[in-house]
């Protein structure tokens, strides 16, 4: 199988250091610049779908990373080869400059090139928190999408069995391939993901790290650059952000010192209970 | 001509009660509105729309429609949306799987789980969480016809204003070629007697600190306050409770006039799904805990005796 995960690196809001807005602007001095956590579940589902379970080294088909961003998240694909991506793709540009409408359409000219047979995307970019570029890019392939999937099965590596997370429980969907599939959190569980290859195997919980070796030998895998306007003939954004501002603040709780006093402040101060 | 079209979403033959908060949304905007429900099934359920002050409540009832498809779904609700200026659905797991698709057939701008809408200079500005609620931004867009989703958190449930609108049928438009290559299989949720979580007036939501005692520690607290049962992603992933109670950034966005926070430290994915809400009850041992930073009422101690005191003392 050939699989194409699009890849965005994101300031990590779970760094100390959390974001700011100095004038209206959005300021990420001082944060940790990371592969988005979807994106690096959905390399591992992809490498987790190309593998003989058992024989991690031994790839079964080729899995593509490509980020559409600056030269600094050529680091973030390299990350991505480490542990086991085949090659890379860094379409060039500015996260300020472009909405997820522009990376939809850049990657749709890119799939119509390499043909994968699936394109693996996180749910959602944890910066702006979206949740958009897979379906519309299922959108503009033609193809089928399958959003926030917990579970994949690959069957005969021509259709999936895709569990996918909604409100109150899991749809189960089988999409015919080439498809969208965009990973949710459990994906990354021990059993979530089972090849054609190895159906019942059982995998550690979470992404795999990359060996010291395998960190050097990413260096010399092939990551092309390309210009914005090599992939869409219109970079214009749809959404424009005007301004940003802080949430609003909470006002100070208390720390209650038992029981008592904390069922007395919820019946008689917040009347709640 | 109505300047916005809401999308309704169907549950077992019902409208759920989401979708009277895309209704809100419709109402802020003060334009008139229409509201679609789409589904096998959408015409007995077009009744329970009727009295929200749409000017049209449209139904696209087929039995193709029985099971959401979004490639099923996409072709018609886009096919309406080229008459209006704005299509809204809620940001439900349905809402942010349709509302892009159809953005894209419509070449549409489409913003994602706005918190609020204001109007200037005749723009519609969006308001919305961005890095996971650490900060907001305010957006427009470009496009003649917009699409967004608001979350059902921000924008509370339409209250019925009387009338009756007016219940017309629509056709009903092809699939999408895709949708040849998906089927749906099936559908598993808990049946639970609870109310939902994005209803809950009251949600008690544990952590991984509960492990196996999670339902059995916290199942009295809830009957007691007719609570939903919440949980943090530790909690789900570790299978001490089913995913779908799992509130934060990735999970269910609340905001219940009370949550109570048990063994739950509040991490920044965490807080992004609760700190709406209006009272926050949190019980933790770790008097350092960040949970401590968004509660109105910290109780530092041990879970396993302070929520049984407190079931003992709420009888
Ligand atoms: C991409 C991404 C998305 C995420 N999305 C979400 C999300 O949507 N929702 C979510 O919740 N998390 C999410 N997370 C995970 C999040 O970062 C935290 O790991 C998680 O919320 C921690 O869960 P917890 O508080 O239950 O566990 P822990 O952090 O382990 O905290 C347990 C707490 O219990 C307390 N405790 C222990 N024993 C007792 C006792 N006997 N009595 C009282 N207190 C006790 C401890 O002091 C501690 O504070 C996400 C993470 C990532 C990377
Ligand atoms: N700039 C980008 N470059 C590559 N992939 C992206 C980019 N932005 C978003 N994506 C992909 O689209 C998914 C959803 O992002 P979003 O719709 O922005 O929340 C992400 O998890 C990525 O897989």
């Amino acid at each position: 199988m050939k699989i194409l995960v699009p890849l965005k690196r994101v300031a990590d809001p779970d760094n100390a250091n959390k974001v700011k807005v100095t004038a209206g602007k959005l300021d990420t001095t001082g944060m940790q610049w990371k592969p988005n956590p979807f994106d690096e579940y959905a390399v591992e589902t992809a490498l987790r779908l190309t593998e003989n379970g058992a024989n991690t080294k031994a790839r079964l088909g080729e899995v593509i990373v490509v980020t559409v961003g600056p030269k600094e998240a050529e680091q973030q694909l390299r990350g991505a080869l480490a542990t086991g991506a085949d090659r890379a793709i860094r379409v060039d540009a500015n996260d300020e400059d472009i909405d997820g409408d522009v990376v939809a359409r850049a990657l749709k000219s890119i799939i119509e090139k390499e043909q994968p047979d699936l394109v693996l995307l996180g749910k959602q970019a944890v910066d702006g928190d979206s949740n958009q570029v897979a379906q519309l890019l299922a959108e503009y392939l033609g193809w089928p999408q399958a959003t926030f999937a917990g579970s994949i099965k690959s069957e005969d590596d021509k259709a999936l069995l895709v569990g996918r997370e909604v409100d109150g429980g899991t749809l189960t969907l089988r999409v015919t391939l080439p498809a969208i599939v965009s990973v949710d959190l459990r994906i990354v569980a021990p059993t979530s993901v089972s090849s054609k290859a190895s159906p019942a195997h059982t995998y550690a919980d979470g992404v795999r790290f990359a060996a010291l070796m395998a960190i050097m030998a990413a260096k010399k895998k092939p990551l092309v650059e390309m210009k914005l306007a090599d992939v869409v003939s219109d970079a214009a954004s749809k959404i424009a952000y005007g301004g940003y501002e802080l949430p609003p603040a909470r006002k100070a709780g208390i720390k209650v010192k038992d029981v008592a006093e904390l069922v007395d402040k919820l019946r008689n101060e917040a009347r709640v209970v | 001509m109505s300047h916005t079209l809401v999308i309704a979403e169907l549950h077992e033959g019902k409208v759920r009660k989401s979708t009277l908060s895309a209704v809100s949304f419709a109402r802020q905007v003060s334009q008139p509105f229409d509201v679609l429900v789409i589904g096998a099934g959408a015409a007995a359920a077009a009744a329970e729309l009727t009295g929200f002050g749409a000017g049209k409540v449209l139904v696209a009832d087929d039995a193709s429609l029985a099971n959401y498809i979004c490639e099923r779904f996409a072709p018609t609700v886009a096919a309406l949306g080229k008459g209006y200026k704005v299509v809204v659905a809620t940001a439900s797991s349905f809402g942010k799987d349709l509302a892009p698709r159809v953005a894209a057939k419509l070449g549409a701008g489409y913003v994602a789980d706005i918190s609020g809408v204001t109007a200037e200079g005749g723009k519609l500005v969006y308001r919305r969480p961005v890095f996971a609620g650490n900060a907001y931004g305010s957006c427009t867009l470009a496009t003649a016809i917009q699409v967004v989703t608001v979350r059902q958190s921000e924008f509370g449930a339409a209250e019925a204003s009387g009338g009756a609108s007016a219940v017309e049928s629509v056709p009903v438009q092809p699939a999408d070629a895709a949708a040849a290559r998906v089927e749906f299989i099936s559908l598993e949720g808990a049946k639970s007697e609870r109310p939902d979580l994005g209803e809950a007036r009251v949600i008690v939501s544990g952590g991984r600190a509960l492990k196996e005692q999670f339902a059995q520690v916290l199942d009295p607290l809830a009957n007691l306050l007719g609570a939903a049962v919440g949980a943090s992603r530790a909690a789900c992933d570790a299978g001490y409770a089913p995913a779908e109670l799992q509130v934060g950034q990735t999970g269910r966005i609340v905001a219940p006039t009370l949550y109570v926070a048990v063994g739950i430290s509040g991490a920044i994915q965490h807080l992004a799904g609760m700190k709406g809400s209006k009272t926050i009850v949190a019980i933790n041992k770790d008097a350092e805990a960040p949970i401590f930073q968004v509660a109105d009422y910290g109780l530092v101690a041990d879970l396993f005796a302070a929520v049984p005191a407190m079931v003992s003392s709420l009888k």
